[in-house]
């Protein structure tokens, strides 16, 4: 992927331009709406779902107020069990440790297995610069890498492309990066995965080091969990001689049974499956088996930030499952690359702004206003992670950090003239009276100088010639 | 049992005859309702926005107007969960112990019509009649924040001559969401847009909801479409005879 995220318009910008674009419309109504229909189905089925959600936020939270002492174990349990344990504070220490490590074994090439984590860092283009090539192996990141393009979800990230765009893809690109698509490639999608098997295979036997992320750390062990769909993660995992597994320190679980709960909770979430079809557990290393030498890097880049975040901190409890994004009724209509990052949708509208802070980009301060505040995430979230309040919260911090601008913006001036109204009747009632007088002037279809937000293709609501309060003064006092 | 009618702000001043048809509706099911003068808004437009401090006096005003209320009743499954649910961030924030302490009390006395109707009257008929094809959107706030479910469904079920028929894809949102609406005018336009077009296709006379805030909306694109569809608040239709 040589794309990258940085320098994005803020989202009310990035969103029109998506907008517009009626195949991309077309490919995530329909993706969205199958998702989400399969998603309910599986989850209908389990009895004690509701339960399974309030152990999976209480594990978390238990586990990230006691986070120094469980990564510790961990670090300990990995470096027992054979691995090498590496902290790295943020993105470039943890690009600069798996460069260093690829180097090290004169490798111009690693095999990846699907990670949000090594896209939050940028690993690919860090490496890149460092003269290696960094292949994505899943499926979906594939045709994104091919594409030139950005992912645009968090399970599905080529959502935003149908089966006639990816059949394009793999025959104009595919031949730059090895061996090349069949020409006489159709859009059936066996035949799309077919090429990209013969494809992948060359590159996973070749390689000497792989790249991962993980869906979860267990401290007691020392274990690290991959889940996926394609078993192309797999193959990274388990063919090449070096694996180096990028973590986030808040993936790490206590026990094999918290990682229970979240295992039944994630493939209904993200896939809408009952179970999931490739889970690959490893404990340091194996003689003879797998990687001989296991690294794992775990990061911060922000996530202590967020951590400190009172209301905030929930969203570390995120299991990347997306089912938030399936559900956002805004997702659903600009898709994933107006959130300008690798974290679209819901979770990304809280996420980016913990990770990042807020107050200092534009484009981190308007995530948290890209929501019409529906609830619907929160509905589907495995781990009951509050999105709508942290969304509020997150307003208020965004407002609260330009409080001393030197030129506040109309908005806030206009707030704090409401608000002031809303202190006393008696200014609202007066406040009421001119505007009736307003209404007498205007109809619904006036069109106000600087009203074009609203009545660009709404008609306006005209104010009552007469308030409630002025009706019920007149005829029932 | 002494009842206050929070109107709402937005009612108050845009769709007073939102607040007359709940005013007559409870009379004839037999509830005195009073109008506290002092009222003003519940704080939302403003905690939605992010301007929490500035939604101080509003919470404030809230709490003065109705505090003394056995029930408040407010045709705004939004503002029943701001009341619900917001104030008590803005009291906190505010750092007055005596303020959280007195919305915490007001809390459990905020009632969305439906669930006043319902839970608290207990009666589902209530003795309306509005010959007509009616659907209805829940909007989010009373579907997530306050949980009515089926309760302004078994209302509009009951009443006489009513033919209800469902609008697909119902529990998705109009694409309003306060200043969503025009900080984000394209991507609400395009979220109302889709909810208009399954309104159409119900073939429905009347579309009506329980907050005049997503109504104002999607009126807004049903007037300007010229789609022949209009919109009533909740109350409205229940307080027709």
């Amino acid at each position: 992927m040589t794309a990258t995220f940085v320098g994005m318009p803020a989202f009310p910008e990035a969103a029109r331009t998506a907008l517009a674009d009626t195949q991309l419309r077309h490919n995530l109504a329909h993706a969205t709406t199958t998702i989400r229909d399969k998603r309910a189905r599986v989850v209908a089925e389990v009895a004690d779902w509701e339960d399974l959600r309030v152990a999976g936020a209480a594990i978390k939270d238990a586990t990230l107020a006691d986070l120094e002492h469980h990564l510790v174990q961990l670090e300990a349990a990995i470096t027992a069990a054979g691995g090498t344990v590496h902290w790295a504070r943020d993105a470039a220490e943890a690009n600069r440790i798996v460069a260093d490590i690829a180097k090290a074994h004169d490798a111009d090439e690693v095999v990846k297995v699907k990670s949000m984590v090594t896209q939050e860092i940028g690993l690919n283009e860090a490496l890149a610069a460092e003269g290696i090539a960094a292949w994505e192996t899943d499926l979906a990141e594939l045709i994104v890498q091919l594409g030139d393009d950005l992912p645009s979800h968090i399970l599905v990230p080529a959502i935003h492309r149908n089966r006639a765009e990816i059949r394009q893809i793999f025959r104009e690109h595919m031949a730059a990066a090895g061996r090349p698509a069949p020409d006489d490639l159709t859009d059936d999608p066996a035949e799309l995965a077919g090429a990209a098997r013969l494809h992948l295979r060359e590159k996973f036997l070749r390689a000497k080091v792989a790249v991962s992320g993980a869906n979860f750390a267990v401290a007691e062990t020392g274990t690290l969990v991959v889940v996926e769909s394609e078993g192309n993660g797999r193959m990274c995992l388990t063919l090449p001689e070096v694996l180096v597994s990028v973590v986030g320190i808040e993936k790490v679980l206590p026990t094999w049974q918290d990682l229970d709960v979240f295992l039944r909770l994630l493939p209904r979430s993200s896939t809408g499956e009952r179970m999931n079809p490739y889970t690959s557990m490893w404990t340091g290393v194996t003689p003879g088996d797998g990687p001989q030498e296991i690294h794992v890097v775990l990061l911060d880049n922000g996530r202590t930030n967020a951590l400190a975040d009172e209301v905030g901190r929930q969203a570390l409890r995120c299991i990347r499952c997306s089912a938030c994004l399936n559900v956002c009724p805004v997702y659903e209509r600009v898709g994933g690359h107006a959130y300008g990052s690798v974290y679209p949708g819901p979770i990304g509208a809280i996420l980016n702004p913990l990770l990042h802070g807020v107050g200092s980009d534009p484009q981190t301060d308007s995530l948290p206003y890209a929501s019409s505040l529906c609830g619907a995430c929160f509905e589907v979230c495995p781990v009951r992670i509050d999105i709508p309040e942290v969304l509020v919260d997150l307003r208020a911090q965004v407002v609260d950090a330009h409080r001393g601008d030197r030129r506040p913006k109309a908005e806030s001036l206009a707030m704090k003239a409401t608000g002031a109204a809303f202190g006393s009747a008696r200014r609202l009632a007066l406040g009421e009276k001119v505007a009736g007088l307003a209404g007498r002037m205007l109809n619904r279809e006036s069109r106000p100088p600087g009203g074009s937000a609203w009545t660009g293709a709404r008609d306006l609501p005209v104010p009552a010639r007469e308030s409630f309060r002025s009706w019920w003064k007149r005829t029932q006092r | 049992m002494r009842v206050a009618l929070q109107v709402t702000c937005l009612n108050d001043a845009l769709f007073p005859d939102t607040g007359k048809a709940v005013v007559t509706l409870l009379r004839r099911l037999g509830v005195e309702v009073e109008f506290p003068e002092g009222q003003t808004c519940c704080g939302q437009p403003m905690v939605n926005t992010g301007y929490l401090d500035e939604a101080v006096p509003a919470v404030r005003s809230f709490v003065d107007a109705f505090e003394s209320y056995d029930a408040v009743v407010t045709p705004s499954g939004s503002c029943a969960g701001s009341a619900r649910h917001q104030q008590r961030i803005v009291a906190k924030r505010a750092g007055d112990t005596r303020l959280q302490e007195r919305v915490a009390s007001l809390e459990p006395r905020v009632f969305e019509l439906s669930e006043f109707l319902v839970d608290v009257l207990g009666v589902t008929d209530v003795g309306a009649s509005f010959p007509h094809t009616v659907t209805y959107h829940p909007t989010c706030h009373s579907l997530r924040a306050l949980g009515v479910g089926d309760r302004p469904r078994r209302l509009l079920e009951a009443v006489h001559g009513l033919t209800l028929v469902d609008l697909p894809g119902a529990d998705q949102c109009c694409g309003f969401g306060g200043t969503f609406a025009v900080k984000n005018a394209d991507t609400s336009i395009a979220m109302g847009s889709d909810k208009v077009r399954h309104v159409r296709e119900t073939g429905a006379e009347v579309l009506v909801a329980g907050d005049n805030s997503c109504l104002m909306h999607l009126s807004g694109l049903l007037t300007r479409q010229r789609a022949g569809v209009r919109t009533m608040h909740l109350a409205e239709v229940l307080a027709m005879t």
